[in-house]
């Protein structure tokens, strides 16, 4: 099994992630009673970025999103061999953290704004993140991915209340709104285009390349919940993400964008009262495998 | 080689529209005209944008205004002067406090007349300069190739 997952995090991931992208925006359109474009329209964007001149404000800007690009396809990588699941959360944190210091590069106040809200994002779903992953072990007795999908029942069961916090913290990870603070794929121009305001050309498509394996990333992660052994498990599972991100794209059109204040109190209230309420019932009941 | 035809960006300015044209521009992005379709966005961004559409006369305010956003964006780029007062000046052509068209500040490559323009003159301008965006793309390409050659 070690070949085809490689090549499916490696290849298949940014592919699906590119069809997810095109249909998310598909669905937004007619949920905006537009015809929209076609699914393939993220791939005609990357094309085009990719053929663009491409100039820089800052030359070590292009260098922290490789390394942004980098780490995120390592923590796909790694999610989809089956490996260390605080590895991959890891992993994924230090290649967001690369994109800040991108934005923050340039010195334009609209890209330094946008890098502090990310901040101020990571900081909202990072607690909840850890926790998951503590759940995950307790419900399943390992981190390691493979181990997790063997399970004799889905996680869900033990982690109902981890499941909806978590499903609450991807809002702000896909920067999607009502969390879309520090940037947006849609026409909110109030900070131009937030972290990416200077980027362009080949920078820009690197970013893009980058959300399309971080979105497959983060439904792997709402399928570990509902994953149990043998192919029905492997089916409920996809289409769980899949209806998880359906959920997502509804609630991005049906909200306005919040203030950092309150993704970051609600993130941390929940990350406290459903993420420990979740794991001390487990731990008091002795629940844990 | 339609890589750039197919996701045309754009980047809306006022230089000195009555507001006419520019609510005419926004139209095109509603669910009547819907340019997504076409792959078209509207981005605010001029380093993301491919295709600079400009609304209004030119006057010695904006004049610099209009430049910079024309430098910030990259190659290959197209200029769409949408409506008359940015084709020629229209009405405030002989005023003296505007200098005329925006082929006064900046090259413009589509002319789009109208007082309003209509929304469907937009779309085919900006259909129009996407053939053009194409040649432009051509001649960069063969420009690196040729860079590389010597």
């Amino acid at each position: 099994m070690f070949i085809p997952m490689l090549i499916f995090g490696l290849i298949c991931a940014p592919i699906l992630g590119c069809l997810l992208a095109g249909v998310d925006r598909k669905i937004t359109a007619r949920m905006q009673g537009r015809v929209g474009p076609s699914i393939l329209q993220p791939y005609y964007d990357f094309r085009k970025l990719l053929g663009k001149d491409t100039g820089h404000t800052n030359r070590t800007e292009s260098v922290y999103i490789f390394m942004y690009l980098l780490f995120v396809v390592i923590a796909t990588v790694l999610f989809f061999l089956g490996g260390n699941f605080l590895l991959v959360v890891f992993v994924l944190t230090l290649g967001v953290l690369f994109f800040i210091l991108a934005a923050y590069a340039p010195g334009s106040p609209y890209a330094s704004i946008g890098a502090n809200r990310e901040i101020l994002a990571v900081m909202a779903y990072e607690p909840m993140v850890l926790l998951v992953a503590a759940g995950l072990y307790l419900a399943t007795g390992t981190f390691d991915v493979v181990a997790m999908t063997q399970a004799s029942k889905p996680a869900i069961i033990m982690l109902p209340l981890l499941f909806l916090g978590f499903i609450y913290v991807l809002t702000i990870k896909l920067r999607k709104s009502p969390f879309d603070l520090s940037m947006s794929h849609h026409a909110h121009q109030e900070l131009v285009r937030g972290m990416t305001t200077e980027m362009n050309g080949q920078t820009l498509a690197m970013v893009e390349l980058a959300h399309w394996y971080e979105s497959i990333l983060y439904l792997g992660w709402v399928a570990l919940f509902v994953i149990w052994k043998g192919w029905v498990g492997l089916i409920v599972a996809l289409l769980v993400a899949a209806l998880v991100y359906f959920l997502e794209i509804l609630v991005d059109n049906n909200f306005a964008r919040m203030k950092w204040q309150f993704a970051l109190k609600s993130s941390w209230w929940l990350a406290l009262i459903l993420g420990l309420l979740n794991l001390g019932v487990i731990l008091l009941l002795g629940l844990a495998l | 080689m339609s890589h750039s035809s197919k996701s045309p960006w754009l980047i809306h300015y006022d230089a000195s529209s009555c507001n006419g044209c520019d609510i005419e521009v926004l139209a095109c992005l509603t669910p009547m005209y819907d340019v997504e379709r076409f792959g078209i966005i509207n981005t605010g961004n001029p380093k993301h944008a491919d295709i600079f559409l400009v609304t209004g006369s030119v006057n010695d305010q904006n004049i610099k205004v209009v430049q910079q956003i024309y430098e910030q964006m990259r190659e290959p780029k197209v200029v769409i002067a949408c409506g008359v007062c940015a084709c020629s000046g229209g009405i405030f052509k002989e005023c003296y406090n505007t200098l005329g068209g925006v082929d006064m500040a900046i090259p413009v490559d589509v002319y789009a007349p109208g007082c309003a323009v209509r929304p469907e003159a937009i779309i085919d301008a900006v259909v129009k300069g996407l053939g053009i965006l194409e040649q432009k793309r051509a001649a960069l390409d063969a420009a690196k190739s040729k860079k590389k050659e010597a």
